[in-house]
Order: structure tokens, then sequence, then C-alpha cells
């Protein structure tokens, strides 16, 4: 999952970077010529940054084409449709619910100020999300795996009751 | 006295002033962070609208008050390469606290709650919660406080153009890309140089959408894109708040120096790395807005991109520069210069949870969780404010004479350890879904807010020691007899 990943991939760079500085620090005390260490410092300097350049390619490459941007486009025809309204403080929706590993395309925007239209799944773990906007229409794909109640929170800071604006989405279980 | 020696008085007086005003703001707005906290731990109750209320104050105070902070850093350090107007920088002061009160006013008395991004046209639109007027009081305190700094970066543009004629003669570019073989600007020059161009155009951006929300709220028929106000108020919310850390790095290529005994030499790949990073500080900022599925789509693989290379500079440069200059160099380690060290590592560290949320699918599922507040905290608490901390404790060690105590070295460990675990809970909670921006929080989320509470009370409690030591310290000791 995203969010694992995501937070184990920070804390093992932040941690590298954190144990860096350490032995640093803990070196720093003993006295030593500095032209030495910054020329061998200057000549490993390139590498590191191609070698980030070199993780960083594939990574921007692979995660760019998970972009989902353009899913609404060329999807089957049993793809269902929800067209969503959010105004302070309610999420209105045009349907109620789909079905597990059905294709579910919402087309979101926003009655008055901007929301954030965060789908959350039985767990409390979010799954997708797109802004509201008023004045435009964000078209959200989605592919539910699991049946259940998911629950539609509010993601943009809408006003007193940002908090409560809440929703459910039903998921039955697939054909 | 001569007028020399006076104007040099003033000028100090003006920093101290300036640092004075800075620890006052910081150690509020940071109890106010803390009140939010423990409201979210379920500690004590603001009320709904308190909770938001709290968080306004919060935001705008501390991109505000960061901004101040690096701001006396840079002014510090450049005023002994170019001559800068004390005049201009009091004025900056005076424009800053009419818009303190202006904000603060038009959150607690006028109850403004439209979070410091004012984004359009929630300040239109507050549901009863606030008066046009209150709305606007908020968008007029902003526009002070932006007015000031437009005119501190203008009188820093003026002060380098008349010593190194050009900007880009400012920012090395002779040196890199002609071979010149002259002597590059100190780094200092470099730095502000590249602070006055991106706030310059930041502030610029800035003003506009605020004086757009100021007609709006009088004449609602002049309406406002509300995808352009996004545009504009992210433009210039990054460019405001990434410029306090390169204001506030200035200290670290200054005073670490000193005490490894060690040059920071600025080369060609210093140079190239601060030409860069004036780019992309420039054109990172659609990754705020990579949930808005209407914007270009270019913009948005732009904003992954950039966030990432924007990244490079700061580990391969900054980070490591400071740690070269540290290694094995015998350095003398004290508060001011702890802080400056760990300062380096916020940031260098605290831009790792900030690439990985820049990337779109990780984005999808952690925008507008709290991950975000935790990397913006790491590199603000741990970073920009360590750096003003260890600004301030040089002044107080190597102007006014002052040695640290135990309490000083006390401190210090409170405010590095509060101040990881305070920025790891808002992270661990982001990584669990927790939405960001709410004032009430589900049951299974209460505890990293009560672990974060904990955290952040060290946190306040370190700031409150720094803040006295830095003011008691002021004065210059008193050689014995």
């Amino acid at each position: 999952m995203e969010q694992a990943l995501a937070w184990y991939l920070s804390l093992f760079f932040m941690v590298l970077v954190a144990g860096v500085f350490v032995w640093v620090r803990l070196n720093s005390t003993r006295s030593a010529q500095f032209e030495p260490i910054r020329d061998r410092a200057y000549r490993f300097r390139p590498r590191l940054f191609w070698a980030l350049v070199i993780l960083g390619v594939p990574v921007m490459g692979a995660t760019l084409m998970m972009a989902p941007y353009g899913a609404a486009e060329g999807l089957l025809s049993d793809a269902l449709h929800v067209e969503v309204e959010g105004r302070q403080f309610a999420w209105s929706m045009s349907e109620s619910g789909a079905r597990a590993g059905q294709t579910v395309v919402f087309h979101v925007t926003s009655a008055d100020v901007n929301h954030g239209f965060g789908i959350y799944d039985a767990q409390m773990r979010l799954r997708a999300q797109t802004q509201a906007m008023p004045g435009y229409t964000n078209r959200l794909v989605h592919v539910f795996d699991e049946p259940g109640t998911y629950r539609i929170l509010c993601l943009e800071y809408c006003g007193m009751a940002h908090h409560a604006m809440e929703a459910q989405f039903q998921i039955s279980a697939s054909r | 006295m001569s007028d020399t020696t006076t104007a040099q008085d003033r000028a100090h007086w003006g920093v101290l002033l300036y640092l004075g005003v800075t620890g006052v703001v910081i150690l509020l707005m940071m109890l106010l962070g803390l009140l939010m906290r423990l409201d979210q731990a379920t500690v004590l109750d603001l009320g709904l609208a308190g909770f938001y209320r709290v968080m306004t104050a919060h935001g705008a105070g501390m991109v505000g008050i960061m901004s101040l902070g690096g701001a006396a850093v840079m002014w510090h350090f450049l005023s002994r390469y170019v001559s800068l107007s004390v005049g201009i920088l009091v004025a900056n002061l005076v424009l800053f606290l009419l818009g303190a009160v202006l904000v603060l006013g038009s959150v607690f008395l006028g109850g403004f709650a439209g979070a410091w991004t004012f984004l359009y046209p929630l300040p239109a639109q507050p549901m009863g919660m606030w008066s046009a007027h209150a709305a606007a009081a908020y968008v007029l305190g902003l526009l002070s406080i932006g007015t000031g700094f437009l005119l501190l970066h203008l009188d820093i543009a003026r002060a380098i153009l008349q010593r190194y004629g050009s900007l880009p003669r400012a920012l090395g570019w002779p040196q890199l890309f002609r071979n010149d073989p002259s002597e590059p600007p100190p780094a200092t020059v470099v730095a502000s140089t590249m602070v006055l161009i991106v706030n310059i155009l930041g502030i610029t951006a800035g003003a506009a959408i605020l004086a757009m929300t100021l007609v709006n709220l009088y004449v609602p028929a002049l309406a406002i894109d509300p995808l352009l106000a996004k545009n504009l108020i992210y433009f210039f919310g990054h460019v405001f708040i990434n410029a306090t850390i390169y204001m506030a790095v200035i200290g670290v290529y200054e005073i670490l120096p000193r005490y490894a005994n060690r040059p920071w030499k600025v080369n060609r790949v210093f140079l190239a790395a601060w030409t860069a990073s004036t780019i992309m500080v420039l054109i990172v900022y659609p990754h705020h807005l990579l949930m808005d599925f209407a914007m270009p789509v270019w913009m948005l693989a732009m904003g992954q991109i950039i966030s990432y290379t924007s990244g490079l500079p700061v580990l391969v440069v900054t980070a490591y520069g400071a740690l070269m200059l540290v290694h094995r160099s015998g350095i003398r380690w004290d508060t001011a210069s702890s802080l400056l060290f760990l300062s380096v590592f916020g940031w260098a560290a605290g831009v790792i949870p900030a690439i990985i949320d820049g990337v779109i699918p990780v984005n999808m599922v952690m925008h507008n969780t709290v991950w975000v507040p935790g990397h913006f905290h790491f590199y603000l608490l741990l970073g920009v404010a360590a750096m003003i901390l260890g600004f301030m404790y040089h002044l107080r060690s190597s102007a006014a004479g002052r040695r640290d105590t135990a309490l000083d070295r006390v401190a210090f460990w409170a405010y590095l350890v509060g101040g990881l675990g305070f920025v790891m809970s808002f992270l661990y909670a982001g990584a669990n879904s927790v939405p960001r921006r709410y004032a009430e929080h589900a049951p299974q989320w209460v505890a990293y807010d009560q672990v974060a509470s904990v955290f952040a009370v060290l946190v306040v409690v370190a700031m409150a020691v720094f803040l006295l030591r830095f003011l008691a310290g002021l004065r210059p000791v008193t050689p014995a007899a």
C-alpha cells in the first residue's frame, strides 16, 4: 500500500541522513587537515549527484505513468458514473453505491467553496481523493476492491464543520 | 562616537529587535500549536470556532515570523557586504507589527478562521462565522506584511545592484558560465540575490490575489476564477515560506566556518546549485495542486519532477558542504554551533517526506493528511527555527560575550528530542490517513495527538529557555576589574 511504502521509504532515507550526521558529529572533535578531506569529498560528490539522478529518472518515469489524470479516457461502457457535489457541509451524490470490482467515475465539483473528496475504507485508510472546486469538475476513477461501507470525508478546509462533512458509499459484492 | 559607529549600533539594535520579536512570536505561535494538539488529544476543548481561529492565527503567524527571523539573519550578514538602509529595516518591522495586529484582530475579535491560505472563495462564504470586515482586516494584515517585505527586498536589490552591477553578477554567473577567474560573490550575496528574486515575484503574486479577494469581499459580482486564485495563493505561499530557509541558511554559511575554522568556499557547484534553486523554487509550486485534476497535466508532472530535483541542491551542496566542513575539524561545540548543525540535518531530512509526498500516486493518498504538516514542521522547526535560534545564540556569545550553561545544553536536547518526536508523530499519523485541519479527531487518532502533545510541550519549554537566555544575555558582559 502506498502509505506504508511512503512511511518506510521516508524512514529509511531519514535514518540514513541522520546516521551520516551522527557519524560526522562523532568524528568532529578530532582535528585533521582540511584539504585531503575536501578533495576526497569533492571527488565523491559528482558520484552522489549522478546516483541520485539515476535513482530519480526511473522512479519519476514509472510514477508519472501511474498518474490518475487521464484515467477517465477510453473507459469500458459498464463504468458507473457518479455526479458528486460538495457544499458546506455535505456531499450530494447521484449514486449511493457500486459493485466491488466495478470501475466508478466520480465527477466531482463544488457548489460553494473548495472541498476535498476523500474516499476512506472501513479501516479508515484513505484510498483516493480529488479536489472539489467551484466552477470545475474533476474526474476521479476508482475501482473498489472490497465490499463494505466507504466513507467520504472532506480533505480541504471549508469552514466550521469541515471535519463533520461526511457521506457514505456502499460497495456490494461483485456479481 | 563616530557616525559609522552610530550607524552600526542602529543596525545591530535593529537586528536584535527583529530577533526579540521573532523569539516572542515563535513562542506564542508554538503555544497556539500546542493548544490545537491538546484539543485534538481531548485534553482541553477550544470549541470548533476556537480551534479553527487558533489554526488560522498559528499558520499565518508562523509563516510571517519565520520570514522575519530569516530576514534578520540575512540582513545582519548581508550588511557586511553591501550598504543597506536601516530605515527600511525598521519600516518592514513596523509594517509587520501593524499587519500582525490586523491579523490577530481579524481572528480573535472578528472571528476570521479562513486558514492562513485564505482559499478563494472561503473568505467571502463563511457560513456566518465572520463578517466581510473581519476577512478584510485579515487580507489587509497580510498586505501590510507583504508590503514591508517587498520594501526590504527592493532595498536589498538596490544595494546589491549598486555593489555588483547586475543580479546575474551577484549570482556569480560570470564565474559559473564564462569561467571568469575573478573571485565570485560571497555565499551571503548569492543567497540574498536568489531570495530577493523569488520573493519579489512571490509577494507580487500574493498582493494580486489579496487585492482581488478584498474587492470580491465587498463586490461579490467581481468573481475570481477559483483555479487562478489557487495558483496565485500557492505560488505566493510556496515561494514565501521556502524563502525563509534560503535566508536563514546564510547563518550556517557564515557562522559554522568560524566554529570549524575552515572556509565555506563558493565554487561553481555552489553557484550552479543556487541558480538552479532560484528557478526551481519558482516553478515547483504545482506540487500543491496535484489533486486538482483540472490543472494542465504538464504543470502537475513538472510539480512532481521539480519536487525531486529541488531536493538535490539541499542534499548535495548545503548538507554535504556542512558535513565536509565539520568532519574532523576539531570544531567547538556550543549551543549555537549545535543548533546550526541540527538545522542542516532538519533541512536535509525534512525534504525527504516532502519529495515522497510530491510523487503523484503517493499524493493521491497523502495529500491533506497530517503527513503534510509533518514534513513542513520538520524543516521549519528543525531547519529554519534552529537556524534562527543558532544565530541568536551566536550573537549572544560573540557580541555579548555570554557563555553557555547546563541549562542551554538541556534546552538543546529537549528541543531536538521534542522536535523529532513531534514531527515523527505527525508523519506516522499521516501515513495512517489522519486528515489535517480537523478540529475533532476520530477516537482511533487521538493517541497520535496525545503522543505529539507530550513532544510539543518539550519543544515549547525549550523554546522558552532559548528566548529567556537570549533576552537576558543581550547586555554585554562587563569585564572583571
